[in-house]
């Protein structure tokens, strides 16, 4: 059993709080992404784990031990560094075996376990060679068989992809979950790509910067998906996803059946219809994702007035295309179609629509969810 | 014009373009008249050192004038070529002169110095770079201080410490306490202008690993740092091989001599056996000319290549 508890914990430099309020439980085997912004306290939250860093308050658990005042080398914890941090002066095969020889292995079990950690990353032709010369992914990958190699019953990894080229990075991205799952070790990566952690968490935790959330970090925690689907407040509505999710601040009638933005009115989703009335007169932020935004004639989305949009940008991905609408003052960003259907031109205004089934509503002052039914 | 010179630059070697790099046209031969001149100048004395040696006598003239002599036989008076060829100074030098004895005490007391001088340097160093601890700072401008006062300024209470209150005249061990202590404050600011370069990641890592402080230090740090080991091991033993002052106020039985002190008496007071001198002084820089060919091959950049994306 290898979960990780943080309960209340806090991290200062000095008078500079980096974390507050910590409580996250990460569940054995399970692969957790911290996700941030940078100065969010991701990468703090991780060194905490490895005892690299001191924890100023509250308690740090690894299984069910505290680990507060443990040294790192007794947490049992493996850690790839961004950097690689491959030590030079040593082989590949060296640099592998370093930790089990400091452990005092028999020779017979560290060649063992070298090569067997060396096959399952395809480095058994380099074993002998020095770091300087490998590439940028055949030396992650190094980094990687030095914390597998020792079975340890964490594994922690701080943007270890954020130095390769774009395609690398897909490729090392599908091994490195490849890897978690054969070995069942409870892992904790950190990232500010959103993309990464979409694609490699079972859950996700949403890290902000504490001067912008001075009673906490912890945004949100829950599965890729959960995130996407049911943002709990503003900072994660507008962190995850590409291009991120439209947030409108929208008047609600009276009744609190319907939101107003000038002439553009969409329906209060059933949903929110309990426990808007709250909000009857007063302003809320709605959040709808581009691919939620159409043209009018195009789309039957229950919008009950359309608003008028200047297509200022038009990006073509081949599949899709996002395009960037002014109205009014702002900027609203839609994600179509990218094939089979004409392109709006620059300049064109265009009636827009929201499937109001799929917004998000948000209180504009806490930045908080609204309750739904 | 410009076609016709650069013509043998781009064929010649890229060492050699690396050289000429930058000049276009134009002759090098005032260039290389300038340069001989100048290397005659530095060249001249060490010549006459060896010629002294290998002329088998103790005079410092190699050819006597006479009474009316002539332009070739001045000129033949300033060329530095002895009469005859001969071995006699060195081999007199170290056998009946006590001068293998003060070989052997320079050795100890530079090996010394070097051992001492460089295991406290690194370590010093290394806490200097890597931990945070009250007078940090002001350690190491306590060093860098120290090294704006001439040697000389210290003679009078090194003496009163080493010699009246320790009693460590005559003695290898406190001239090595002297040396080492001359030496750390370059040797810590070379070292840890070194450690701080290798990436903290690699240390952590290591930390990881299980590793402790001090193999950090012995097996990860140290390998790296063996370019900057080298240049303050040879500085170190530099500062006890030639020293003089120091040696000849501490050392005063002929016994205890270091090199350099003998050498002197062979010139100094009633006798002037330059032949010996010259001799002497050759044998001596033999063995910092060895050390530094062996240390040079530590002297590479790039140790830490390929550790850490850059």
């Amino acid at each position: 059993m290898a979960q990780i508890k943080f309960e209340h914990v806090s991290k200062r430099f000095g008078d500079v709080a980096v974390i507050e309020n910590l409580d996250l439980h990460i569940r054995d085997q399970e692969f957790m992404v911290f996700v941030g912004p940078s100065g969010c306290g991701k990468s703090t939250a991780l060194r905490m784990i490895a005892g690299l860093e001191e924890i100023s308050g509250g308690t740090l658990s690894i299984g069910d031990r505290v680990v507060n005042d443990v040294h790192p080398k007794d947490r049992d914890v493996a850690m790839v560094f961004q950097s690689y941090a491959l030590y030079p002066h040593m082989t590949v095969r060296e640099n592998i075996a370093f930790g089990l020889k400091i452990r005092k292995l028999p020779q017979a079990e560290i060649d063992g376990l070298v090569n067997e950690a060396a096959t399952m990353l395809g480095l058994t032709e380099y074993l002998d060679r020095k770091p300087r010369a490998l590439s940028g992914g055949q030396r992650q990958r190094v980094a990687l068989g030095r914390a597998i190699v020792r079975k340890p019953s964490v594994f922690l990894f701080d943007e270890p992809l954020s130095n390769l080229d774009a395609e690398l990075r897909v490729t090392m991205r599908a091994e490195i979950s490849k890897l978690q799952r054969r070995m069942k070790v409870t892992t904790v990566y950190v990232t500010h790509d959103q993309v990464e952690a979409m694609t490699m968490g079972d859950r996700i935790a949403v890290l902000a910067p504490l001067k912008r959330h001075p009673s906490g970090n912890l945004m949100q925690v829950g599965t890729p998906l959960e995130l996407y689907d049911r943002p709990q407040n503003l900072f994660v509505a507008r962190f995850i996803g590409t291009p991120s999710m439209n947030i409108v601040e929208m008047a609600v009638d009276a009744d609190g059946t319907a939101l107003r933005f000038h002439d553009f009115v969409l329906p209060v989703p059933a949903a929110y219809r309990g426990g808007i009335g709250a909000y009857a007169g007063r302003n809320v932020a709605v959040g709808f994702r581009p691919e939620h935004v159409g043209h009018a004639e195009e789309h039957q989305w229950d919008t009950i007035s359309p608003i008028r949009g200047e297509v200022e940008i038009v990006e073509t991905l081949g599949h899709e295309a996002i395009i960037h609408f002014r109205v009014g003052g702002s900027m609203v960003i839609g994600k179509i179609r990218g094939h089979g259907v004409v392109l709006p031109r620059l300049g064109e205004a265009i009636d827009l629509v929201v499937k109001a089934s799929s917004i998000h509503l948000f209180d504009p002052q806490t930045e908080q969810r609204l309750p739904e039914a | 014009m410009t076609a016709v010179t650069a013509a043998p630059v781009t064929k010649a070697k890229p060492r050699a373009e690396v050289q000429t790099g930058g000049r276009k046209g134009g002759s090098h031969f005032w260039i290389h008249v300038g340069l001989i001149i100048f290397t005659f100048f530095a060249l001249y004395p060490i010549l006459w050192v060896l010629t002294l040696a290998f002329s088998g006598q103790q005079s410092l003239s190699i050819a006597t004038l006479p009474q009316d002599a002539t332009f070739w036989d001045r000129l033949r008076a300033i060329i530095p070529w002895p009469q005859q060829i001969s071995l006699k100074n060195f081999v007199d030098v170290l056998t009946e002169q006590p001068f293998l004895t003060w070989l052997l005490n320079s050795a100890i007391v530079a090996g010394l110095t070097t051992v001492v001088g460089v295991f406290l340097a690194c370590t010093a160093a290394y806490a200097f770079s890597r931990f945070r601890f009250p007078g940090r700072q002001q350690g190491m401008m306590a060093f860098l201080v120290s090294q704006m006062f001439p040697g000389t300024l210290m003679m009078i209470p090194l003496y009163i410490i080493i010699v009246s209150w320790l009693g460590l005249g005559n003695s290898y061990f406190g001239l090595v306490l002297v040396y080492a202590v001359t030496a750390i404050p370059f040797c810590v600011w070379m070292l840890k202008g070194y450690f701080d370069t290798i990436p903290i990641e690699i240390e952590e890592s290591a930390i990881m690993d299980g590793a402790s402080r001090a193999v950090i230090f012995w097996r990860i740090v140290l390998p790296l740092a063996r370019p900057a080991v080298a240049v303050t091991a040879l500085f170190s033993f530099m500062t006890g091989w030639n020293e003089f002052i120091l040696a000849s106020v501490f050392m005063t039985e002929e016994t205890r001599y270091t090199a350099p002190v003998g050498l002197r008496f062979f010139v100094g007071g009633f006798s002037a056996q330059w032949g010996y001198f010259a001799a002497g002084s050759i044998i001596v820089s033999i063995p910092v000319v060895i050390l530094f060919l062996y240390l040079q091959k530590y002297l590479v950049s790039g140790l830490t290549a390929g550790g850490v994306k850059g």
